[in-house]
């Protein structure tokens, strides 16, 4: 299989320089990898830039009412766990209009693929702010800027239970498509942030980490059972500092060969860690009047896959409840079922 | 004493069990040959204070022969304490100060026998009835001709069971079943039948069969030694029923059934999204406990989510269906809207209740029927029907899922909380003589070629569904070319396109059966109904001696509906709600002048009310 055998023979109609046009490519490259044939895959979408992905993909797809990819999503795979199914979604979509179902997929660990295109804005319908445009900031829908605290996806995602978490970058495609095939092998619901530029209606969101020649000092890309280390010339490393007052557990930035460097274990069920090391510099994403403070030794932002760890999936589970119900019960058919009521002659 | 049928009304606390002992006296009474119609009418809330006018609950039967609704008034109450004596007796104004029988407002007509637990009506339990008086008899003013008949239910049980090493409180819980033995008598209902029966009932609980046996028994025999007070009532025996097995069903368990049964004969999976929602939960109830018919039930976390994993399941090659009432239709339009955008299969069940918002979601009311038909943005046709007994819910349901996978299109299905919690005899089908249901696929020769906006001769869209290799394809609530499938904007093509979807759900009424009147069709007078009002309606028509047109095609009509209509001098549109299906009508049947008969009150209309009416008219 190749990327091109996961091309449909759409046009694909994302603004020039989009960060979706990235993605999409991402998908291809890793559908290949990962091999499952095209029939096999249903791409579920909801509504907005990020959901017109099923167009461009040769699988089954359903490009779906907005919010509700995750539910229908939901359906398909329950229905038939023996489809890999992959759930397109943006920041509005998903956190806000759809959030009920997002972190209800997650709950019950659904075992979908899930993209969330976060570009902080709504595209689709021109500029408004979205659940996760950082406070203070000016758009269509809020020109004196916003007054509300955004959602950090990962803390969503964690406190809903999440048994995988990554997050990647529009320009990195290696990390992108390496958190695809990864999310796949896990069974559950996999949620990868993919941190994208909408180059129309806030262009430059991600710039602190998108830009070539600051990326490497300003995020880290975890590898599951490799250094925490990080920066152009790989020479700092992450530890976790416990305030002796508090006991508030905080991640800082050390040299490189310093022992207290941590090793990145996605595996560890504990969230604790994960949570910490998903949090590192989302403060000037939060709020725009973050000022940064020590430069040198502010926290990178995490990429790659954060969290993974083994849970049985809700699809899984409740179809192994059916099967084995139907072992044991004498009635399989409405001919047999029938037999069971209380009934009368006449 | 020789009756054709009889109305029988057990009324008492939440918990004391008058819906179990209703319905063994009805199952009962299907068994001997009877036919049934019940009316369970229970407080909103799960557990009010025991022994208080907002705690009764009650359980309507009707038996005998000619029995089309559960009796606008009942022939024999059983009160199990002073609570229910003046709910029953003071109907609707059982809350007014100083109010007194009145017949016209009472549960019981006024020359009713009325069993009442005397060991249930202290001093204490009159006070929290709010009796003001320590007679209560006299308070509530029953006249000389309401037979009164003193049981001392408790105290009797309590001596049943003395040896029984029971309890006090579960000991108590079995009074129903001594008030059971005395109507079981009072029927001449043979006790070793119904004896037999209750073993079947508590064949999973053994240990209950012993004392519940002897209580009945005794509560039987006591009725013997009432002997000389009252006089046993004599049901004529049911005209002749078609030859077959049958059982006692109520309608929310008949639609689960009607699921089950269609999904087998289709071959497919059966999936159900839900959210709890009264009076529809017990689909959902059903379905979760039907694991060995292979169903997948999923309780989604909110209505929407319960249409949408349907939608998915649909998209994937399931039977899938999605349950609700009223308020849940209305969170589930969007969803039902791609459906019919996706020319998906789907079946909605829509259990009315009183409303608007939540309204009064315990009681019964026909008023969801324009949200059905048109409660969705866009031109949005799709496919509705209307269940009218207990029983066919189960025909009903099966239609639904036979339209909605061979025409694929959402189907409405409409039942109520009066269908959803009555119950009636069923004849229990064979699935081989149920109709045969062959779900759209797609033609082989399209492998590589296919796509969503292909059609068969009937102008229903082919369906390829994943996994199937060489058939990939992308669905969308967006408008899709009527050639190519893909998205399009173009004016003329959504003009096409909404017409072919029109086209599609008009043309199902080429495949279902012509509507037949009830009664007497060389009447000048017509009444019409849809749905559950059937057996009020009935019995109105009957005494009317006029004709009866009970839809349960609402859309597409059945194609001679506007015939039938307008060959009635007179014609009387009678539904429980403002005239939704008046002005459905009118749309559909131009230039007929339609009289109405609405009624409003959540509650099952009143036979002797629709033909004072219509006498008056």
């Amino acid at each position: 299989m190749t990327p091109q055998d996961y091309k449909s023979d759409q046009y694909v109609r994302f603004c020039p320089g989009c960060g979706d046009h990235a993605i999409c490519a991402a998908l291809q490259k890793a559908m290949a990898q990962i091999g499952v044939p095209p029939h096999q895959i249903a791409v579920i979408s909801g509504i907005g830039c990020s959901s017109r992905m099923p167009h461009y993909l040769n699988a089954y797809g359903f490009n779906t009412i907005h919010g509700r990819g995750g539910a229908v999503a939901t359906g398909v795979k329950t229905s038939h766990p023996e489809l890999t199914v992959w759930q397109m979604s943006g920041d509005g979509d998903c956190l806000a209009i759809g959030g009920n179902h997002f972190i209800h997929e997650i709950r019950r660990n659904v075992d979908l693929n899930i993209c969330m295109f976060n570009n902080r804005i709504y595209g689709l319908t021109k500029g408004q702010y979205s659940p996760t445009s950082p406070k203070g900031f000016v758009s269509k829908s809020s020109p004196f800027g916003t007054v509300e605290r955004p959602f950090i996806p990962a803390q969503l995602v964690l406190g809903a239970g999440g048994t995988f978490f990554a997050r990647t970058l529009d320009v990195d495609m290696p990390t992108t498509v390496d958190c695809m095939v990864q999310a796949h092998a896990h069974k559950g619901a996999s949620v990868i942030e993919c941190l994208v530029n909408c180059v129309i209606f806030n262009n430059g969101t991600h710039e602190w980490i998108a830009n070539r020649e600051q990326r490497a000092e300003h995020s880290i890309i975890l590898k599951h059972g490799e250094k925490m280390i990080f920066g152009a010339n790989q020479d700092k490393g992450l530890a976790v500092e416990i305030d002796p007052q508090t006991f508030v557990p905080k991640m800082i930035v050390v040299p490189a060969d310093d022992p207290r460097v941590l090793v990145h274990d996605a595996h560890q069920q504990d969230p604790t860690l994960h949570r910490l090391l998903a949090l590192m510099g989302q403060e000037r994403f939060v709020d725009t009047n973050y000022q940064s403070q020590i430069t040198n030794n502010e926290l990178p932002v995490a990429l790659g896959v954060i969290r993974s760890v083994e849970a049985e999936s809700y699809d899984e589970a409740v179809n192994r409840q059916i099967s084995d119900v139907r072992e044991k019960s004498k009635a399989k058919t409405f001919d047999e079922l029938t037999q069971t009521l209380e009934r009368w002659e006449m | 004493m020789e009756r054709d049928n009889i109305v029988v009304r057990f009324c008492g606390d939440s918990g004391d069990g008058m819906q179990l002992t209703g319905g063994l006296f009805s199952s009962l009474s299907a068994i001997l040959g009877n036919e049934i119609s019940t009316l369970p009418d229970f407080p909103a809330e799960i557990r009010a204070p025991q022994g208080t006018l907002g705690g009764v609950s009650g359980f309507q039967v009707n038996v005998g022969k000619g029995v089309f609704t559960p009796g606008d008034k009942a022939d024999v109450i059983v009160a199990m304490n002073a609570a229910a004596l003046k709910v029953c007796a003071l109907g609707s104004k059982f809350n007014r100060q100083g109010a007194t029988y009145n017949e016209a407002d009472a549960l019981f007509k006024s020359n009713a026998v009325v069993i009442v637990d005397t060991d249930s009506f202290t001093d204490a339990d009159l006070k929290k009835a709010l009796y003001t008086s320590d007679n209560p008899f006299t308070e509530l003013g029953l006249p000389e001709s309401v037979q009164v008949v003193p049981v001392a239910l408790t105290n009797l049980t309590k001596e049943a069971l003395k040896d029984s090493g029971m309890d006090n409180k579960a000991v108590l819980k079995s009074r129903n079943m001594f008030a059971l033995g005395v109507v079981c008598w009072l029927f001449d209902r043979p006790i070793d039948k119904a004896i037999h029966f209750l073993e079947g009932k508590f064949a999973k609980k053994p240990a209950l069969i012993a004392p519940n046996v002897k209580v009945l028994t005794d509560g039987y025999n006591y009725g013997q030694n009432l002997a000389l007070s009252i006089n046993q009532i004599r049901l004529t025996p049911a005209t002749e029923q078609e030859h077959g097995t049958y059982t006692s069903i109520a309608g929310n368990k008949a639609t689960a059934w009607g699921l089950i049964a269609a999904a087998e004969r289709a071959g497919k999976r059966l999936f159900l999204g839900s959210y709890p929602i009264t009076p529809a939960t017990d689909i959902m109830h059903e379905l979760a406990s039907r694991k060995d018919m292979n169903v997948m039930v999923v309780q989604a976390e909110d209505e929407i989510a319960g249409v949408c994993t349907a939608i998915g399941a649909s998209f994937a090659g399931d039977l899938a269906c999605t349950s609700t009432s009223g308020p849940g239709l209305s969170l589930k339009s969007e969803g039902i809207g791609l459906a019919v955008m996706a020319e998906l299969p789907l079946v909605v069940i829509d259990v009315q209740r009183g409303g608007p918002s939540t309204g009064l979601p315990t009681k019964t009311e026909q008023t969801d029927l324009m949200q059905a038909i048109y409660g969705r943005n866009g031109e949005c046709p799709l496919v509705v029907l209307a269940a009218s007994t207990p029983a066919n819910c189960f025909d009903f349901a099966y239609e639904a899922c036979k339209i909605a996978l061979e025409n694929m299109t959402p189907v409405i299905l409409m039942t109520d909380t009066y269908l959803a919690n009555g119950s009636s005899l069923w004849r229990i089908p064979q699935l081989a003589e149920l109709p045969a249901i062959k779900p759209q696929g797609v033609p082989e020769q399209l492998k590589g070629k296919y796509n969503p906006a292909l059609r068969d001769e009937n102008g229903v869209r082919y369906n390829a569904i994943p996994g199937m290799e060489g058939f990939q394809y992308r669905n969308i609530g967006l408008e899709r070319d009527s050639e190519k499938g893909s998205i399009s904007t173009n004016p003329e093509n959504h003009q096409k396109m909404i017409l072919a979807r029109q086209a599609k759900v008009d043309q199902v009424a080429d495949h279902i059966p012509e509507a037949e009147v009830w009664g007497n069709a060389e009447s000048d007078t017509l009444l019409v109904g849809f749905g559950s009002t059937e057996g009020h309606l009935k019995a109105a028509a009957k005494q009317l001696d006029c004709a009866l047109l009970q839809l349960n095609y609402i859309c597409p009509l059945q194609r001679n509906v506007g015939d039938i209509i307008r060959s009635y001098k007179r014609v009387i549109v009678c539904e429980l709600n403002s005239g939704q299906l008046a002005a459905y009508l009118r749309s559909q049947v131009p230039n007929v002048t339609l009289l109405q008969y609405n009624q409003m009150t959540a509650q099952p209309f009143q036979v002797e009310e629709i033909v004072e009416y219509i006498k008056g008219l």
